[in-house]
């Protein structure tokens, strides 16, 4: 087997959200870690993050929300991404995550909610370790 | 691994399928081999269009633009982007999809990053097989789209039956225009961000460095040693604004003449012997190199012969005349 496998990690601002710095800072570190990052930009529709995830092939989805958004649109993505018969990606959101919100989340299959003041090197090992392939 | 239904999928227009199967071609050298194996004779219908230039020329919005056109025409587009990955820790930032937002939806449009992996040339190892996958998965036309190039970046033009560079206003002077490289193997020019000052220039200094082409063609025989020149087109050039679209319906036009030209000529022909030709040679540099590391790296009298080297008693070129020996490929 002459396996060069890299990681390849998606990262979205899902919704009407214009903050990104945290996503740039979060895509620039796993980069430095050496996974393939792609970045779609601002203003993700679930629709647009599903067509991405079925034509990149993305060992992880990492969601970047800030704007309170996540209850509406998480499960529609888990729920678009089932239709498509993706479940074999780490799908992760992030941001501003009140607590009260994560099992909600989870119960989605939803994985992360890591917000501000997190440590870069806790995100990097988060994916690396919960890979599901 | 067994690929077949993967591929079944693929050949009915799957596009997770075609997505799973670009992965295993850019992560594994002998699924690649399987794969390719199994799908090359549903490949060749796709047109393929290159599209190169510096970083920052445009490439990526240029192509989402483009991509809108041929959708309307109820074209089927393949998208394939390279980026660069990084030489020192091996990740990659693939940031190309950011201009293309507007084509996501669009139904019959594919778009898949690639990150070069070290590669020089602008284009990944697999980006040859990631065309073939999206020619079998059904796609009229594939773009491709190079890493951001300087000047000497030029596989492009092995791959794609037209290459388009996009250069912009106030970037070097005519001196830079006759320079070799990417300027060499164009077949059309577009001038990216026509509403800069400086646009006119640059179709100045592109013509005039065409001009003296044409005037004083210096036969050499060495044009085509490498690889054969599209012999009678005369490069064309257009100005656009990707953003505004204006002077797209003109590019078209070009790419139609162009596809014409290579139809009624004996050059698409010659192009697809050469790709042939070159694609299989970077099969056997890549096979062959894998081999002699693997050689010099297990060999018991390869310790033998360094060590004759450090004596002088042998050169390196010798000593790489005594491994060609040690391989049987002489």
């Amino acid at each position: 087997m002459t396996d060069n496998r890299k990681i390849k990690v998606l990262v979205c601002k899902p919704g009407l959200d214009g903050h990104d710095r945290g996503a740039k800072v979060l895509a620039r570190a796993l980069r430095d870690a050496g996974m393939e990052v792609i970045y779609t930009g601002l203003h993700q529709t679930p629709d647009m993050i599903v067509q991405t995830v079925l034509q990149e092939d993305p060992d992880a989805v990492m969601l970047s929300m800030l704007s309170g958004a996540h209850k509406a649109l998480c499960p529609v993505i888990m729920d678009k991404l089932k239709e498509n018969d993706i479940d074999d990606v780490l799908v992760s959101v992030g941001g501003i995550i009140p607590d009260e919100d994560k099992p909600f989340l989870e119960e989605h299959g939803l994985k992360g909610f890591y917000g501000p003041g997190t440590q870069l090197k806790t995100i990097v090992e988060f994916v690396k370790n919960n890979l599901k392939r | 691994m067994d690929y077949s239904d993967l591929i079944q999928k693929l050949l009915t227009g799957n596009a997770r399928a075609a997505a799973r199967l670009i992965t295993l071609v850019e992560n594994d050298i002998e699924a690649a081999e399987n794969i390719i194996n199994a799908i090359y004779r549903h490949t060749g219908k796709a047109y393929i269009l290159g599209i190169t230039g510096p970083p920052g020329s445009g490439k990526s919005t240029f192509i989402a633009t483009l991509t809108k056109i041929y959708a309307e025409q109820g074209k089927k587009i393949g998208i394939v982007c390279v980026d660069p990955t990084s030489p020192l820790t091996g990740g990659a930032i693939l940031g190309d999809r950011i201009r293309m937002k507007d084509n996501f939806s669009l139904k019959n449009v594919f778009i898949r990053s690639m990150a070069n992996r070290g590669q020089l040339g602008g284009l990944a190892r697999a980006t040859e097989d990631a065309v073939k996958i999206l020619d079998a998965y059904g796609c009229d036309i594939i773009i491709v789209e190079t890493v951001g190039v300087g000047q000497s970046e030029v596989d492009i033009f092995k791959s794609a039956q037209t290459v388009v560079v996009l250069l912009v206003p106030g970037l070097g002077d005519d001196i830079q225009a006759i320079k070799a490289g990417i300027m060499e193997i164009t077949d059309i020019f577009v001038v990216n961000k026509m509403d800069l000052a400086g646009a006119d220039k640059k179709i100045t200094d592109i013509t005039q460095m065409l001009e003296l082409g044409m005037n004083y063609k210096y036969e050499s025989e060495k044009v085509g040693e490498n690889f054969p020149l599209k012999s009678n087109w005369t490069p064309e050039i257009v100005k656009i604004n990707s953003i505004s679209g204006e002077n797209f319906g003109k590019f078209v036009e070009l790419i139609n003449k162009h596809r014409d030209y290579l139809s009624e000529s004996d050059v698409l022909l010659d192009y697809q012997k050469n790709r042939i030709k070159n694609e299989t040679l970077q099969i056997l540099k890549h096979k062959i190199t894998e081999k002699v590391e693997g050689l010099i790296s297990s060999h018991p009298t390869i310790d033998e012969y360094i060590k004759l080297v450090m004596d002088k008693s042998l050169d390196p070129y010798s000593m790489a005349n005594l491994i060609i020996k040690l391989l049987g490929i002489e």
